[in-house]
């Protein structure tokens, strides 16, 4: 708000000279008894914010609680100590997770490169698929028929990470001496893509270089259907007369596709794409957790599990694999930041 | 008027149908697969001989588990952990986000920033471990010896749904709410009869994302119930796994059908309550996620 200095003085005509502006003094009335009068609108309001407190204390203590617990980075791990009485280590967690040099900052290193490429590939290969099943969607006219391929892609959505890596499991197991290779393994056998080494006797999900196509497949195969709906409901806001309009110009399918869907959606795909490259070092660590074994470690360890398995399921390990994970969640806010400054600055919307 | 179909379109058209039905059909196979090995014989089923149709049809591996004391002690603590999660986190979010929907709200931004920022940066896996562990203390030093109530009351809670929620409320006109107070409604009353009822679509879908993030939780439940007798199902599920996959496990092994029946039998059952549920509540999906969190 801009003042000036009248806001402040008035010139008084009686007596020649400036005097206080009444108004000013009101002004800082309301200043001086700021508190009690935000204490009088909530005590006025009070039911509003009795319904916020609930939610307000579930989320300070397990959100914002846990953030306390972060101190652990700095200290001395000692799991018989609370977190605040445990000696003070500085940096050393961070030097030997970044420039340690030793197998433990390797595995950091590959674990960091794992998370992005995991996601990265999820970018490459996940992104587009919702877009053109959005596009398919639209060609088909039976409400009936949509419904029917809605209901059955959007699905497997809706299946635990325990059920669907199981599935996976059971899929692609490998052989043993009284039973043989999961059936997809087979078919792939038979087609030739993976000989009989891979299918039978390792096991695709014990082979490191399959796991991030397992990863990549079975996530489309998860989410594709139902990230479509965001896209459908852009694809069906576009007005029928701007169709009609392309064909009376004598635009064919393609064309329409070029000159009216695709602009007209333009904006949704940007929004998503861009909140996908913001969270692209969040990366869910069940399925990971689960699909993964010590045998594809080299391709299949991501941050967060490396940080459950030195930090929950190892013992005295917990500041470093904080440190870990940290470092990763604190890149991880800075690009969703820059992603939603971006998205801003460029489309006026805001994504939170 | 009908208007003939162009070959462009004709061929587009036969192209979307030909890869919709394969999407489809890849998404439905899996789970016709898991019925029919669950109901396969043995041999048919280790050495993966079924294609679509069981084989040497048996029962034994349902009624197997159906003997399970174990296997019924899981499905009621998961139907206890979905039931009292969604409650609880129903409960919390439509009351948080009605009160953050208030223009009147002090400390509007405030609050939104206390809920957003819990999106952009979390403590990572140990300091929520720890935070649990801490928790579970209190609890039990409190009498709260269960720790299916730990896991009820402080997991699963998400800003996001929380803002679905917030903007869904944001979208009803201010009109009516100032009409329903001067005919003497309260602020319960104003929620409850003016509020809910505009925004069924957005509560049925949050609904179903509390439900279903309950029923399928499973990491943190492993982590933080110690009893076996509470485990929900999908931590019997997955432990269910890792024993059956174990080849000393099965040297011993001597039923009529196979230990991956067992498994396939236990993932039908565990998702028949979704099956169920879901066709109902998917019409309210595209008109409640939509671009959800956008807000212009």
């Amino acid at each position: 708000m801009q003042m000036s200095v009248s806001d402040y003085l008035i010139f008084d005509e009686e007596s020649g000279t400036y005097i206080e502006n009444p108004e000013q003094a009101v002004r800082d009335d309301v200043e001086k008894h700021y508190w009690l009068h935000v204490l009088k609108t909530v005590l006025k309001d009070w039911r509003l914010y009795l319904m916020l407190i609930p939610m307000l204390l579930v989320f300070l203590f397990w959100r914002y609680f846990p953030m306390y617990e972060l101190l652990g980075c700095f200290k001395v791990t000692d799991d018989t100590l609370p977190v605040a009485d445990q000696l003070f280590s500085g940096f050393s967690y961070f030097k030997r997770l970044l420039v340690g040099g030793d197998t433990l900052s390797t595995e950091f290193w590959r674990a960091f490169r794992n998370t992005f490429l995991l996601s990265f590939y999820g970018l490459c290969f996940g992104f587009p698929m919702p877009i053109i099943i959005a596009l398919f969607f639209n060609e088909i006219r039976s409400n009936i028929m949509r419904s029917f391929y809605q209901v059955v892609t959007y699905l497997p959505k809706f299946m635990s990470t325990v059920v669907m890596t199981s599935l996976v499991m059971m899929l692609v197991k490998q052989g043993s001496l009284t039973s043989g290779s999961g059936i997809l393994s087979q078919l792939m056998e038979n087609i030739g893509w993976i000989d009989h080494e891979t299918a039978f006797t390792v096991g695709l999900l014990n082979n490191p270089s399959f796991f991030r196509a397992i990863y990549q497949i079975s996530g489309i195969w998860e989410t594709a259907g139902y990230d479509s709906i965001v896209f459908f409901a852009a694809i069906i806001a576009i007005s029928p007369t701007s169709y009609e309009a392309a064909q009376i110009d004598g635009a064919g399918k393609m064309a329409q596709m070029k000159y009216v869907v695709l602009p007209s959606i333009l904006s949704t795909i940007v929004i998503m794409l861009i909140t996908r490259i913001g969270s692209l070092l969040n990366i869910g660590y069940e399925k990971v957790l689960l699909l993964y074994n010590p045998n594809t470690y080299v391709t299949a360890d991501v941050v967060s599990t490396f940080s459950q398995r030195y930090g929950i399921a190892g013992t005295g390990m917990k500041g470093l694999a904080s440190a870990a994970e940290m470092m990763n969640n604190v890149i991880g806010m800075l690009l969703v930041i820059g992603a939603n400054t971006i998205s801003r600055k460029a489309s006026d919307v805001s994504l939170y | 008027m009908k208007r003939r179909l162009e070959i462009s379109e004709l061929i587009f058209k036969i192209i979307s149908y030909t890869l919709l039905t394969i999407f489809a059909l890849a998404c439905l196979y899996p789970f016709l697969y898991t019925i029919s090995a669950s109901i396969s014989g043995r041999h048919a089923v280790d050495y993966s001989e079924i294609v679509l149709f069981p084989k040497d049809i048996q029962f034994d591996a349902f009624a197997a588990m159906f003997g399970n004391n174990m296997f019924w002690n899981a499905y009621t603590n998961t139907l206890f952990l979905t039931l009292y999660g969604t409650i609880w986190e129903l409960f919390l979010s439509v009351l948080g986000a009605y009160a953050l929907s208030k223009k009147r709200l002090l400390f509007r931004r405030g609050f939104n920033f206390f809920l957003v920022f819990t999106m952009w940066f979390s403590a990572g896996l140990v300091p929520q471990y720890l935070n649990y562990i801490a928790t579970k203390k209190v609890f039990n030093s409190v009498g709260i010896m269960d720790d299916k109530w730990l896991v009820v009351i402080a997991m699963g809670m998400a800003a996001m749904n929380i803002i679905l929620l917030r903007n869904s409320f944001e979208g009803v006109p201010s009109e009516i709410e100032e009409a329903a107070i001067v005919d003497g409604a309260t602020e319960m009353q104003v929620l409850w009869k003016v509020y809910l009822p505009m925004s069924k679509s957005i509560i049925a879908t949050v609904t179903l994302f509390f439900a279903i993030s309950r029923w399928n939780g499973y990491f943190w439940a492993r982590q933080m119930i110690t009893n076996g007798n509470e485990h929900p199902l999908m931590v019997f599920i997955r432990l269910q796994l890792e024993t059956y996959q174990d080849p000393d496990q099965m040297t011993g092994w001597d039923y009529p059908y196979s230990s991956d029946s067992m498994i396939y039998s236990l993932i039908i059952c565990s998702i028949i309550p979704i099956l169920v549920i879901y066709p109902f509540i998917q019409k309210y999906f595209a008109k409640g996620v939509n671009v959800g969190g956008v807000k212009e």
